[in-house]
């Protein structure tokens, strides 16, 4: 190859490198479609409400969350000494739902990060390379997918042993499939787009297309995917909190509050309510500003 | 039709396989000895010995793997390390009470979703459709082990209305022949013990229906929109047809078909939800049953159980697939 059609090449490689300029404006568009969108504003009103939360618990509980309380002040009914009451120790039930934002969010960011991370390189593989691999990886996920979620969750952490660690692995691992999925049918499509043939007639290596060219294109579905399975992943592993086998005492996680609390259902109903409230109102804001993101991303949507 | 259903039925082998081969690792991925795991600290070496031999742990992986194919593909699925009791025996009377709750669950969630969803479509941005699908949003966030307390708190310890655990309040007889319990008060003629379990039934089945009722009437709402869109609507809608007819003979029955995929997958997930709603409700069913074992760590019965609670997803995914194949005749089966 000449210099200068290797220059050639290396400019019509970064020409095709750069983001479109469309690409902006669709942020941009999705960005004023969101904030126009009453409930998606609301999604999006909550999330930040709930990092503010985390961000600032010590400042904004009044107690801590384990160690302040005694056997004395138990199943105390809420008042303006412990807003929504306390627990079956005398923990004020408020603070520790503050402190529980934090673990709420790590669930978040660490099994949706497992789910996306593996997710997308099996999806993004399977699509791009093709083949027996694909099959090989899809009959995987296949695999993964003929057992209800929650089930195989609660099987790994009979196996893995229990704590909110392995809980958080579990249902990262269980989220596996719909990004493995969402990314191979998206690179399917794209790598059949003329900027893909124009990047390999320049003699740009596969592993530079994939990464550079075909899955950053894939990022529209792929936000959406993490928005709604960070609400999949809170409420899951709240669940196997609840069963006893998440976060174990004396974490303020929610699930595992409500789980302490059944005991006291007759005598303290708030020891359950307003930690399942703290999960409904979280879950409901991802899942508002993932619908949210859906109709602003979608370009079928649009006209 | 028929070609596509064996292909279908050849694809599933794969996947069958790799149930069971994840089923069969679950004792063996344990850290340490799964014996010890099993009867805990307390257990002397000749009892862990003794466990060792009878689930024939000491034999090659490979061995153990194809004993455990050919046994359950035999219908022995093992005994229980805990009670002695053959696992199989107790699915026998634990999936009727796992099916008869999801059955229920997925029946009131499509009655009402489907309901819900074509209103909501008909009258698009009306209060009704507002209200509606604000209700859905909020029930596909729900904690439904939250919202099953919370229905166990007003109804059964304020009000006092229903039955918070359980399937048959004690003292009430039913000669059990389906293990339904529904369906055998019929059979039976019981009409105390027919009360009595419908009673015991409702909570659980609308907690475990929530989210499945919430994701029917989103799927049923947009389907119908874009079905009242077309052009035939409209013609049947200008011939001066009755608007009742245009909805539910013209829309519905067209909108309704990817309604019924989800209707198939939901119920697939009801096996998964039911674990949460039968620890709350104290439901003897397979969730309850299987959460058990895990927590005694009692491995054959987790191996066994989900084995079976996987494979019935597997086959009500196909069975979703086929049906939806055989009703949509616009889709080739090539």
């Amino acid at each position: 190859m000449s210099a200068e059609m290797q220059q050639a090449n290396q400019e019509m490689e970064a020409e095709i490198g750069k983001a479109p300029p469309k690409e902006t404006s669709l942020w941009k568009d999705a960005l004023s479609r969101i904030v126009k969108s009453k409930t998606s504003l609301i999604g999006l009103i909550i999330i930040t409400l709930l990092i503010i939360v985390a961000i600032f618990a010590p400042l904004i509980a009044p107690y801590h969350p384990v160690d302040d309380g005694s056997v004395i002040d138990r199943y105390q009914s809420p008042s303006a000494k412990h807003w929504l009451g306390t627990d079956a120790l005398g923990r004020d039930i408020f603070s520790r739902i503050v402190y529980g934002a934090r673990i709420s969010i790590q669930i978040g960011v660490i099994a949706v990060g497992i789910s996306g991370v593996v997710g997308v390189l099996l999806g993004g593989i399977a699509g791009y390379v093709g083949r027996w691999v694909d099959m090989v990886i899809m009959r995987f996920i296949d695999i993964l997918m003929a057992f209800p979620s929650i089930l195989l969750a609660i099987a790994m952490v009979a196996v893995m042993g229990r704590g909110l660690t392995n809980a958080m692995i579990a249902v990262g691992i269980v989220g596996v499939p719909h990004f493995a999925r969402i990314v191979r049918s998206t690179v399917l499509s794209v790598k059949e787009k003329e900027f893909v043939e124009a990047a390999h007639a320049t003699g740009v290596k596969n592993g530079r297309i994939l990464f550079r060219h075909v899955l950053p294109n894939t990022m529209a579905p792929l936000i959406v995917q993490t928005t709604l399975s960070i609400g999949t992943a809170i409420l899951d592993a709240a669940g196997l909190s609840f069963l006893g086998l998440g976060a174990q005492a004396p974490k303020p996680e929610w699930g595992a509050m409500l789980n302490a609390g059944r005991a006291a259902l007759q005598s303290a109903p708030w020891v359950i309510t307003f930690p399942g409230l703290a999960i409904l109102f979280v879950v409901l804001g991802f899942n508002l500003l993932g619908d949210g993101l859906r109709d602003a991303l979608d370009p079928r949507l649009k006209q | 039709m028929l070609n596509y259903i064996i292909r279908r039925l050849v694809m599933i082998i794969p996947v069958l396989l790799g149930v069971s081969i994840i089923a069969f690792s679950l004792l063996h991925m344990i850290p340490g000895d799964p014996a010890r795991s099993m009867l805990g600290n307390k257990a002397n070496e000749a009892q862990l010995e003794q466990l060792r031999e009878e689930l024939r742990l000491n034999d090659p992986y490979l061995v153990q793997y194809g004993r455990f194919v050919t046994s359950t593909l035999q219908g022995d699925l093992g005994k229980s390390v805990k009670s002695n009791n053959p696992v199989g025996e107790e699915l026998k009377n634990r999936l009727p009470a796992t099916m008869e709750l999801s059955l229920f669950a997925i029946f009131i969630a499509t009655v009402v979703g489907v309901l819900a969803g074509v209103i909501a479509a008909v009258k698009q941005y009306s209060w009704f459709d507002n209200l509606s699908m604000t209700g859905a949003l909020f029930g596909v966030s729900i904690p439904i082990f939250w919202l099953g307390l919370m229905m166990i708190m007003l109804f059964s310890v304020t009000l006092q209305w229903l039955p918070p655990s359980g399937r048959l309040s004690t003292g009430v007889e039913l000669d059990t022949i389906t293990n339904f319990y529904i369906l055998d008060s019929i059979l039976t003629l019981n009409w105390t013990a027919f009360k009595d379990s419908v009673t015991h039934l409702l909570m659980p089945g609308i907690a475990l229906g929530t989210i499945p009722m919430a994701i029917i009437a989103r799927m049923t709402r947009s389907s119908m929109l874009e079905v009242l869109n077309q052009d035939y609507i409209r013609t049947a809608n200008a011939k001066g047809l009755a608007s009742y007819l245009v909805v539910f003979q013209h829309a519905l029955k067209n909108a309704f078909l990817p309604v019924l995929t989800v209707i198939g997958l939901q119920f697939g997930f009801l096996l998964g939800g039911a674990v949460l709603t039968e620890t709350i409700f104290s439901w003897p069913g397979v969730g309850r049953y299987v959460l058990q074992a895990i927590l005694g760590r009692d491995y054959p019965v987790v191996q066994s159980t989900i084995l079976v609670v996987a494979v019935m997803f597997v086959f009500i995914n196909l069975l979703t697939d086929i049906l939806y194949k055989y009703i949509d005749p616009r889709i080739r089966f090539d």
